[in-house]
């Protein structure tokens, strides 16, 4: 009665250890060709500092929606919406690239379109056919004849304050040198070289 | 000049008395906000950033022929198309321009739709601030060289022209001061290639 059914089908080949394969699922996620990251195993991992020459690329048939925080260089030729950032790295807009959002970036890189503002902290590229609608801060830009470009420029320079230096120390008093008359009570000589 | 065919662009740079007005009020400041009306080019962004001062660009003419189509005066006077093309052209608070390039783009606009345009200029300028435009100095004239203007120095403008475009009015001197009758002064400058350079101070 119960295993009448089991007894009417057909007997299954016993094949240890190696699962059935499974069946086609119609909510499985079509595997995307177009790399999103070229991190390992497509993670972001915070402390990695970038500088290794990575480009994370977005398809043209890829859409993304809300942000995106890059510690590499990044390629977008897909449609994005929401903010970019990438301060120490690249931003290249490919010439599918649709891209609706904020941009902050070390340098950017426009073929595609671009409608929001862009910080550059070091320059912007607009090529031919490239369409940028936005504000852009940036310490360089250069556009190619046939861009077209709507909303402000503004040129800063860069903060010499970010630059990585030694902050001023007291000059050493080298054991060769004479050594200094003391003035007694006098502030120290900030400022003065 | 470098002329090789009739449909070749061509190619000049000449002395601008209008451009070097201009720049003799804003060269001495910094921090300015600056509007071009011709679209960007990266001469005219590198003069007017490395002045010190922030640009603003617009293409106006790109926006025009958008808004109005190609066949240019069509329906320049309709009010709502005409609110329509300020948004989209001339977005700026009141007060908020120290300077515009405006080029010749103002000869394209037809009655309407031109009397708009000025007094948004007007109004977005701030007080005190000047505008510099041109207009060709022959106002019989059916079809007018379509120009693109760059900033070859603070004194001296690289011409490129190609093709033409009817203009929708062209002006004389008693014109011109009741087009900017709203403006505080108005200077006149002509040029050998028969343009008047037009500043006006708001």
């Amino acid at each position: 009665m119960w295993n009448k059914r089991r007894d009417d089908e057909p007997p299954r080949p016993v094949v240890p250890n190696i699962p059935a394969p499974a069946a086609p699922s119609p909510v499985e996620p079509k595997k995307e060709a177009t790399p999103v990251s070229s991190m390992p195993g497509g993670r972001f991992e915070p402390e990695h500092r970038g500088g290794g020459g990575g480009v994370a690329t977005i398809g043209k048939a890829v859409k993304v929606v809300g942000q995106i925080f890059s510690k590499e260089d990044l390629y977008v030729d897909g449609d994005l919406e929401g903010s970019v950032e990438a301060l120490e790295h690249k931003l290249t807009i490919g010439p599918n690239g649709t891209v609706h959002a904020g941009i902050k970036a070390r340098e950017v890189l426009a073929l595609g379109t671009i409608h929001g503002n862009v910080e550059a902290a070091e320059k912007i590229e607009i090529r031919k056919d490239a369409k940028l609608v936005g504000d852009i801060r940036t310490a360089r830009i250069i556009i190619e004849d046939g861009a077209y470009f709507k909303g402000s420029i503004d040129i800063v320079k860069p903060d010499p304050g970010k630059t990585p230096h030694k902050a001023p120390q007291p000059a050493p008093v080298a054991a060769t040198q004479p050594a200094p008359v003391p003035v007694p009570s006098a502030p120290a000589p900030e400022g003065k070289r | 000049m470098a002329r090789s065919s009739p449909n070749e662009p061509i190619v000049t740079t000449r002395p601008s008395r209008g451009l070097d007005e201009f720049f003799a009020y804003i060269r001495g400041q910094s921090g300015l906000k600056i509007l071009d009306l011709g679209g960007v080019n990266q001469q005219n962004v590198t003069v007017i950033t490395n002045l010190g001062h922030r640009l603003y660009s617009e293409d106006f003419l790109r926006l025009l022929t958008e808004t109005f189509g190609s066949d240019d005066t069509a329906d320049q006077s309709n009010p709502g198309q005409i609110d329509y093309f300020l948004r989209q052209a001339l977005d700026y608070g009141e007060d908020q321009i120290d300077g515009v390039l405006v080029w010749d783009v103002l000869e394209y606009l037809s009655p309407a739709l031109l009397t708009a345009v000025v007094d948004r200029l007007h109004s977005i300028m701030r007080p005190k601030s000047y505008l510099l435009s041109f207009f060709h100095s022959d106002d019989k004239l059916d079809s007018v060289p379509r120009y693109t203007f760059r900033i070859q120095d603070l004194a001296q403008l690289h011409v490129t022209q190609q093709g033409s475009r009817r203009p929708a009015q062209l002006f004389n001197n008693r014109g011109l001061e009741k087009l900017f009758g709203r403006f505080e002064s108005v200077k006149f400058f002509l040029t050998r290639d028969r343009l008047r350079e037009v500043i006006a101070k708001s």
